[in-house]
């Protein structure tokens, strides 16, 4: 396969730096506000502040791939004696819990960089630099394009799980013989 | 659409346990803006001037400001108003924090309380569902207790909570309200609170806050930003550790005391100790607030750390932030270690930490003159650190003597008697003040001190150096970048004003440009409390990256509304004489607009009584205090002196 340059993108984040003030969270819903910057609501934000002062827990959370399903089982860390939410590391919008989707809709959110920022915003916000943004350029096998039926097939794949699609798509091929035999 | 303002108010009667969303009208935004604005109109319109702070009929009001919810750096004030125990006049303390801009999320504007719960209750807002709940499992518990209790009860980690502890419950006349890492403290409103049956208002909200012209406010944002930053890289030379940089005072970053310890009084006000900071001293400070500081903390949307937790060990964890870091350690004469330590018991109990120590050292004092005795101090402890410890526990339950002191040190002297009066020596209508007292009269501090209704300095001076800097070259040097003067004018009164001479107080600057400076100052202050922007970017500092000139685009931009500087300067000129107008309508007379009397060493009382006219007749005055009719008619307010006529406040000049 053909090996090709890709972008990484990298948002650091020194969680010793955080404030706690969520101008972050702030930024970014205005940011993606149609049309751009026309309002602002934290509970649309692609970056989840966790925040809690008394246990000194400050914990800047990007939205990552939305999960269909919620994992089998959860995770709970404690780092240096301080024990943080279940799954508070994950990035996923999924079932278990309510971060990262549309008040409204209930849609998933998902970081997108900011796209065509030089940075993003919620970087550009952190004046307390807990958030400092990196780029860099690695060298990726070459990503086969895929097409609109294997676009389909992946989701429910995502969805089902490949053993079940596989499956079901055997029992529709028998079905579907069967009609043709008769 | 509503831009900015959620156009909405909540409404809540506790006694009838009734819940309305009111929807606001957009003509008193065009006249008042928001915050402590409206605040002042709604207690102008609905509290008549005999309603006592406890009685049912007063009204507790929570606003957001303007900008709080917007993308506006530190616009997160929740500005408190109603009328206080203490002082009698209306108590208009405001809080930093998060809770402004949730409730905005939550789809209002204010929260306005009236009645009376018959059993101790919380109020829970989530989005368009408003519940009163039961709290009576929560009596007695501390204010920041409360907050946690509240927030796994609804199992809501990212509600806001404003709470009061004990000394609210018990209507202690400077019970503050917690929420966070700040406090609404001064005047006695978490007294209100506690009286009204409410411990505490919960919120959460996911709903949008909209931008007029998104464009345009988001270039003036990032401008705000910028130049915060430039401010963090460049101090002003020449002025004082936390007059250097922005931010609500940055005592918890400082350590640098030297200052504070040195200038400002120990004890009850009296004792100055010129010598006291050492290299020891600082040694041993410094190791205490690290060994006890977590972490440097923020407000909403504010890059600048004021505040911090603290945390004792063998104690629950609290926040600080600004000058109680010093309250009680200077008050009791003990050091920042015993400082910090109290304070987290004073922060549960939710007790202002201004008044607080002072009224302690004031009791004392007492004690020490005879004028009370073991008879009234019945097992207290001998060393002075248990003292102060001893006489907290009692103010706030008020026990015994605690009682009369949970009154503040005016209305305590009185209630004493045997000569207590003459140990209320720091306050400024019936209010405790910082422990400051100076030598040469300052006419633009008399002023501010004489007539600022918050009676609370930090929250009226700012935008002015508070002395003159020695040398002229440094005051070249400061006046080149100074682009937030309304003015060319003031560069000019600055440049003149010398330490000593012809050019110095009390005399300098002149009686005029006193007016104006004093004018200017206090207009920045009512802009920020109708914005709900902070004063420690804005209105407290000198060389803001809020001000005159940008806050007109700011608010437009936001609103939509179209409101120049001259226009901004007229709704702070309205809100501000409005807010006069309730005092006077509560008896404020020109008598008690005075600083204290010991505030100065050398006072010139003809040159004073000189200032206040003057400043009257500048603010559109009679020379009582009082609005007049043509300045009330002139900011659209007939209403204000129509009614001040029927009561007889004033004359109508046609009759």
């Amino acid at each position: 396969m053909n090996k090709v340059k890709k972008k990484v993108k990298v948002i650091k984040i020194d969680v010793d730096k955080c404030n706690g003030c969520r101008a972050c969270e702030v930024i970014c819903s205005s940011f993606h506000a149609t049309p751009k910057y026309s309002s602002s609501n934290p509970a649309r934000s692609r970056i989840r502040l966790i925040r809690d002062p008394l246990k000194d827990i400050y914990l800047p959370v990007y939205a990552g791939e939305h999960a269909a399903a919620e994992c089998m089982g959860r995770d709970k860390y404690v780092v240096n004696g301080k024990e943080y939410d279940e799954c508070a590391f994950c990035r996923a919008s999924c079932p278990s819990r309510d971060v990262f989707k549309e008040p409204d809709s209930g849609l998933p959110l998902k970081c997108d960089m900011c796209e065509d920022e030089k940075e993003p915003l919620c970087v550009q916000w952190c004046l307390a630099e807990a958030l400092t943004y990196e780029e860099r350029e690695e060298e990726a096998e070459e990503e086969v394009q895929l097409g609109d039926m294997e676009i389909g097939l992946k989701s429910l794949v995502d969805k089902y799980g490949l053993q079940q699609l596989v499956d079901t798509v055997a029992r529709l091929a028998n079905k579907e013989r069967g009609h043709t035999s008769d | 659409m509503r831009y900015a303002e959620t156009g909405y108010n909540l409404e809540i009667d506790l006694s009838r346990g009734n819940i309305e969303r009111v929807e606001t009208d957009p003509g008193l935004t065009e006249l008042h803006l928001g915050g402590l604005g409206t605040n002042t109109k709604i207690l102008w319109d609905r509290v008549p001037p005999e309603t006592e702070a406890f009685a049912p009929e007063n009204l507790l009001i929570f606003s957001t400001g303007i900008l709080c919810g917007t993308p506006a750096p530190g616009a997160n004030r929740t500005i408190v108003s109603t009328f206080s125990p203490q002082t009698l006049l209306m108590a208009y303390s405001m809080m930093g924090g998060f809770w402004a801009p949730e409730l905005k999320h939550a789809g209002y504007d204010k929260v306005i309380i009236r009645g009376q719960a018959p059993n101790l209750v919380y109020l829970w807002i989530n989005n368009d569902q408003v519940e009163i709940r039961d709290a009576s499992h929560l009596h007695g518990k501390g204010a920041v207790e409360t907050q946690e209790l509240i927030r796994q009860e609804l199992n809501e980690p990212n509600a806001q909570v404003a709470a009061i502890g004990l000394a609210g419950e018990n209507r202690v006349y400077y019970a503050s309200i917690e929420q966070g890492r700040s406090s609404a403290s001064r005047g006695g409103i978490g007294a209100v609170m506690g009286s009204k049956g409410l411990k505490a208002i919960a919120v959460r909200g996911t709903k949008d806050v909209n931008i007029a012209r998104p464009a345009e406010f988001m270039e003036l944002c990032n401008e705000v930003l910028k130049y915060i930053k430039f401010r963090e890289e460049n101090p002003i030379p020449g002025v004082i550790p936390i007059l250097a940089v922005l931010g609500s005072p940055q005592e918890m970053k400082v350590h640098d005391e030297a200052w504070h310890t040195q200038n400002f009084m120990w004890g009850n006000a009296r004792t100055r100790k010129k010598d006291f900071w050492t290299e020891e001293i600082e040694k041993q400070w410094t190791e205490t607030m690290e060994s006890m500081r977590t972490r440097l903390i923020s407000c909403y949307n504010c890059p600048l750390k004021c505040g911090a937790t603290i945390t004792v060990p063998g104690q629950s964890t609290y926040m600080m932030k600004c000058f109680s870091k010093l309250t009680y350690t200077m008050a009791a004469m003990s050091d920042l270690d015993f400082g910090l330590k109290i304070a987290q018991r004073a922060t549960e109990y939710g007790v202002d930490g201004y008044s607080t120590p002072q009224v302690m050292a004031f009791a004392l004092e007492l004690y020490e003159a005879g004028i009370l005795t073991d008879q009234d101090l019945p097992g207290m402890p001998s060393d002075n650190e248990g003292r102060f410890y001893w006489l907290l526990d009692r103010i706030v339950r008020r026990e015994g003597i605690g009682d009369a002191l949970a009154n503040g040190t005016y209305w305590a002297a009185r209630q004493i008697g045997k000569g207590a009066e003459a140990y209320d020596h720091n306050t400024i209508k019936k209010h405790e003040q910082l422990p400051l007292k100076l030598s040469m009269l300052n006419p633009i501090y008399f002023l501010m001190y004489s007539t600022g209704e918050k009676m609370n300095i930090t929250q009226i001076e700012g935008q002015f150096p508070q002395a003159p800097f020695p040398k002229r070259e440094q005051r070249e040097e400061f006046v080149k970048e100074w682009f937030q003067v309304p003015d060319e004018k003031f560069k000019q009164y600055f440049l003149d004003w010398e330490p000593r001479g012809e050019f110095s107080n009390p005399y300098y600057p002149t009686i005029e440009a006193t007016c104006e400076i004093v004018d200017w100052q206090e207009r920045m202050h009512y802009i920020d409390d109708a914005t709900g922007v902070c004063a420690g970017l804005s209105s407290f500092h000198l060389k803001p990256p809020y001000h005159i000139h940008n806050l007109p685009a700011l608010i437009s931009a936001a609103t939509g509304m179209d409101i120049d500087q001259a226009g901004l300067t007229q709704i702070a000129k309205r809100n501000r004489t409005l807010l006069r107008a309730v005092n006077i309508r509560r008896g404020l007379k020109r008598a008690d607009e005075k600083p204290p009397a010991n505030h100065w060493k050398k006072r010139f009382p003809e040159l004073e009584t000189k200032l206040l006219d003057e400043y009257y007749k500048f603010k559109g005055w009679n020379n009582q205090g009082i609005p007049t009719k043509e300045s009330l008619q002139a900011l659209e307010m007939s209403y204000v002196s129509e009614d001040l006529e029927q009561r007889g406040i004033i004359k109508n000049e046609q009759s």
